[in-house]
């Protein structure tokens, strides 16, 4: 009969800055509890995608549904409030902010204390400045980088910022998490960390979508993956399978020679 | 990316002892700082009355008046442009425009309903934050450079609205505006043409309260989304913070310290006209709040105090005092951009090196020294 | 209403005149945004520099009473030259002293703004202590009636601001998109690493910048003059927001944007006064300023010089 209601779909997406076509007519389903990544060369549009679901842009055509609400068009913190929350690329610390304030402005995402809950100290206010720190530590805890709590954000070891940034973002109490290359600069024994650090999030409950060039991290820690190129989707499908496409292997590696 | 170069500015001697007494003062417990605040304040209270102090400070005119107006009242309004510089990161040079409404709004209020200071006072906020709100909905998403025109635009119309109405009084202003209602028999609750010190007790009490209000705030969900945005603002919209919320929040808490300050203005000169409030003033509180450190507010209160004392106490010269000014400002972004007592976490801000002329300036900076290594 | 409508043809001659003023102001002012992303708060005194140097100029020559024919274009040509040195000269001698040294750094938003707005006021001042009050000069060029329509009256100094206006923007067009400056300018407006790569001086191009930037606001002032015959050390400040307004409203970073939306600007005003009185001219500009940045803030003709035809 009618399907279950898929966590987020992009449907039918397109999206042109100008007179280039930066992703071409994309469909693609998260479904809940997956990892789920987003693969392809560079330039393949894909920050274009999650920008596009974030709401930094708005697509030119198409829809993106998340649990059954159109997000495409709201303001970035709006979709942010319904539940997507994500990383970036460059690393985009709020630098000069303690670890700690970084992550509790995240917890500030589902509050609604302001100027005059802060300067009357009202209740509701006192409230949320507790569980706002509370949460904060209990995500830096579970990332593991809570005895530097106090410690400028921009003070911290590269890896330590990359898992920073997912603390904030989680600290935004998402349902959908998404990661633009979290493994960036890492040495492998922080990759294998954070594929642990991954299935932990997503043992929480938290679906994640992540964007990575690493194949050995990708493969080892996803449930599907998408592959695009030139903005549009090639393949779809669990890691074996894209593995052995050739459209895909065409797309990363040139001309297959070999068809088996 | 930020350019690791840094910041090449003049290293003032006593910037050392300040931050180390900083330092200390925070190690502090909360009685030992409560009684240091208590101190100052007591001490700020009694500038007026030490002998000798006015001789010093400022030979040749009233010490207490100049200590209300314009250093009070300076400091007030650097305060209160120092939400809108300093903690949100916007650019205004218009911020005279919300000291002109809150002026107004007491004269207006004062001379036609009589209406005493008190009663003036809640409404003069609500119409200055209002203004604020007017300003801002449709201005705040503009880029840095293209706000700071529109304030400045704003507080032009606002200016020669002033003058061209005739319920503000047209080119003459308002005279015979009331003063604040004095206590029986307290000289020094005693408002008159004569007796200043009671303006001065006044503007402390204000002052000591924006800065009890503006600490809470800094602590605060508000604050730390200000720094938020200040820090990477479109970064701080993806982790769910209402940017453009909490920059209308910025603008109208300024816009209530400076509407503030504008009451206890015309309270205290009894007339005012729209020649009050020209374009220099906005740019004068604005050096005061850059020159002592912006977003910082020991330093803020240090910079409205020396741009309101210096040209007091340099009268003889004050033809050359707007052109001193001039070149002031300009000598101090290049050699100390970031003020006399900056706060550390804008040394730091600044010393990232970001920002950049317009969006050209850093490219184009960096592009060039990197050719002039290259020669 | 009908004070517009009988007013119209005035209204429409003065505001182009106005607008030619506007839009030659402007133009300094689209250019230096264009490369540098910078509003040039002090190109408002530049300006002002030019009506001075104009003043100075009519006083070293002796014009005693107007002249006509030949004599009066020489005069122009070498007035306007004149202003155009000074204020392309105060220019550059601005970019050196305040803009150059916070590039180097990497300076903020903020604290180039400020570096500016303490340039324009110690040029302000510095004018206002030889010049406190108005300086008037004689009259360099009949104000001759040459046509009329409706109540409008084409006098011939109107022509010429307009013209002139017209004239420049011809030109510097001209220089732009035809020279190899022009396309070292448009090279470092659209990628300055780029133009870098490419062998260009971008220090050079960027006081040439200035200084055509400031010769335009130059030979604006010196019609200034010619037109109005006055001056004083603060013209620059009113007329520097609307010529800035002009040039937003015109499409910022772009050179036909910049007569434009002068011109437009100048014509708004005009109108607006017969409708709501002279005295609220400023509140108007004021107002174009603030809703063209809030509706369209790309202008009119939109941005041009970081594009393949400026």
């Amino acid at each position: 009969m009618s399907m279950p209601e898929r966590l987020l779909r992009i449907d039918d997406v397109t999206m042109q800055f100008g007179g280039l076509t930066a992703v071409n007519a994309l469909n693609l389903h998260v479904d809940e509890g997956e990892i789920f990544a987003l693969i392809g060369p560079n330039g393949a549009g894909k920050t274009t995608v999650f920008n596009m679901i974030t709401g930094v842009y708005t697509p030119t055509s198409g829809d993106i549904v998340f649990l059954g609400t159109r997000v495409n068009g709201l303001r970035p913190h709006k979709v942010t409030r319904q539940g997507i929350a994500r990383t970036f690329q460059n690393i985009r610390l709020f630098d000069n902010m303690t670890v700690l304030d970084n992550v509790v402005v995240g917890t500030h995402a589902g509050h609604r204390s302001s100027v005059a809950g802060a300067l009357f100290g009202l209740p509701r206010f006192r409230r949320e400045e507790r569980q706002g720190r509370e949460r904060a530590m209990e995500l830096l805890e579970f990332i593991e980088i809570a005895d530097r709590g106090g410690d400028a954000a921009r003070n911290l070891p590269y890896g330590d910022q990359r898992r920073l940034e997912i603390a904030r973002a989680l600290a935004t109490d998402p349902k959908l998490l998404l990661l633009d290359e979290p493994a960036a600069g890492m040495n492998p024994s922080e990759k294998s960390d954070l594929m642990a650090l991954i299935r932990r999030i997503r043992d929480t409950g938290v679906t994640v979508l992540l964007i990575e060039h690493d194949m050995g991290l990708v493969m080892g820690v996803s449930d599907r993956i998408a592959v695009i190129d030139f903005g549009q989707k090639i393949a779809d499908g669990d890691p074996l399978e894209v593995r052995q496409n050739p459209d895909v292997i065409k797309a990363y590696l040139g001309e297959v020679s070999d068809a088996s | 990316m930020s350019s690791t170069k840094p910041l090449r500015g003049i290293k003032l001697p006593w910037i050392k002892t300040f931050e180390t007494l900083g330092t200390r003062w925070q190690r502090l417990p909360t009685s030992a700082r409560w009684v240091g605040y208590l101190a100052m304040v007591l001490l700020a209270l009694s500038l007026p009355s030490i002998p000798g102090l006015g001789d010093i400070m400022t030979p040749g005119s009233s010490w207490e008046r100049v200590l209300f107006y314009p250093i009070g009242i300076y400091i007030l309004l650097a305060l209160g442009l120092n939400v809108v510089v300093g903690y949100a990161g916007l650019l205004d040079l218009g911020f005279v425009a919300f000291f002109a409404i809150g002026a107004y709004t007491m004269a207006i209020l004062g001379t036609e309903f009589g209406m005493d200071f008190w009663l003036v006072l809640p409404i003069a906020i609500a119409v200055t934050m209002l203004a604020g709100l007017a300003l801002g909905t449709p201005t705040l998403r503009l880029r840095g450079d293209y706000l700071a025109i529109v304030t400045l635009g704003f507080g032009e119309i606002i200016r020669v609205t002033a003058t061209n109405l005739s319920f503000t009084g047209g080119p003459r202003g308002i005279n015979k505006i009331p003063r604040p209602p004095s206590v029986e028999g307290v000289s020094w609750l005693t408002f008159s043409i004569s007796n200043v010190k009671p303006y001065y007790y006044l503007v402390i009490f204000f002052i000591v309260l924006v800065i009890i209000g503006l600490k809470r705030l800094e602590r605060s969900r508000v604050g730390r989304s200000w720094a938020a945005i200040r820090e990477d603002e479109d970064a701080a919209e993806l982790m769910g913070v209402p940017t453009l919320t909490f920059k209308l929040w910025a603008f109208t808490v300024g816009a209530a310290v400076g509407g503030t300050a504008g009451v206890l203005y015309a309270s205290f000169q009894t007339a005012i006209r729209p020649t009050d409030f020209p374009f220099i003033l906005s740019a004068t509180v604005l050096a005061a709040v850059v020159l002592g450190g912006a977003g910082n507010i020991p330093g803020v209160i240090l910079g409205a105090f020396l741009v309101g004392w210096v040209p007091e106490v340099s009268r003889e010269f004050s033809q050359y005092r707007v052109l001193v000014f001039g070149a002031v400002l300009v000598a101090l972004m290049i050699f100390r951009p970031q003020g006399l007592w900056p706060s550390r976490i804008r040394q730091a801000e600044l010393k990232q090196g970001e920002g950049g002329i317009g969006q050209l300036g850093g490219e184009v900076g960096a592009v060039v020294a990197q050719a002039e290594d290259n020669r | 209403m009908s004070a517009f409508l009988n007013q119209f043809w005035a209204s429409t001659i003065d505001g182009l005149t106005q607008g030619g003023i506007y839009a030659l102001v402007a133009l300094g002012y689209t250019l230096v945004y264009g490369v540098l992303r910078l509003i040039n708060f002090a190109h408002s005194e530049i300006f002002m520099i030019g009506t001075f140097a104009t003043v100075a100029f009519i006083t070293a020559v002796g014009v005693a009473s107007p002249l006509t024919g030949l004599a009066l274009l020489f005069f122009l040509l070498a007035a306007g030259l004149v202003a155009a040195l000074a204020s392309g000269g105060a220019a550059v001698l601005l970019e050196r002293i305040a803009y150059r040294p916070l590039r180097r750094k990497g300076a903020t938003q903020l604290a180039a703004l400020i570096s500016a707005i303490g340039a324009s006021l110690f040029l302000q001042q510095l004018f206002s202590l030889k010049y406190p009050d108005a300086v008037s000069t004689v009259r360099v060029m009949d104000k001759v009636n040459l046509a009329s329509i409706g109540t409008g009256v084409i006098r011939a100094d109107k022509v010429l601001v307009f013209v002139g206006a017209v004239m420049m923007m011809v030109i510097l067009d001209r220089v732009v998109n035809g020279t190899r400056f022009g396309r070292a300018i448009r090279a470092t407006a659209q990628s300055p690493n780029n133009a870098t790569l490419m062998g260009v001086d971008i220090d050079k191009v960027i006081l040439i910048t200035f200084l055509i930037g400031g010769a335009m606001a130059g030979i604006g002032g010196m019609l200034y003059v010619v037109f109005f015959e006055v001056t004083t050390y603060f013209v620059g400040f009113v007329l520097g927001i609307k010529a800035f307004t002009a040039a937003v409203l015109g499409g910022i970073g772009n050179l036909r944007g910049a007569l434009l939306g002068g011109l437009l600007l100048g014509l708004i005003e005009e109108y607006g006064a017969s409708i709501f009185g002279s005295q609220w001219k400023d509140v108007i500009a004021f107002s174009v300023l603030v809703l063209v940045l809030m509706f369209r803030p790309t202008g009119l003709l939109g941005e041009s010089l970081g594009k393949a035809r400026a």
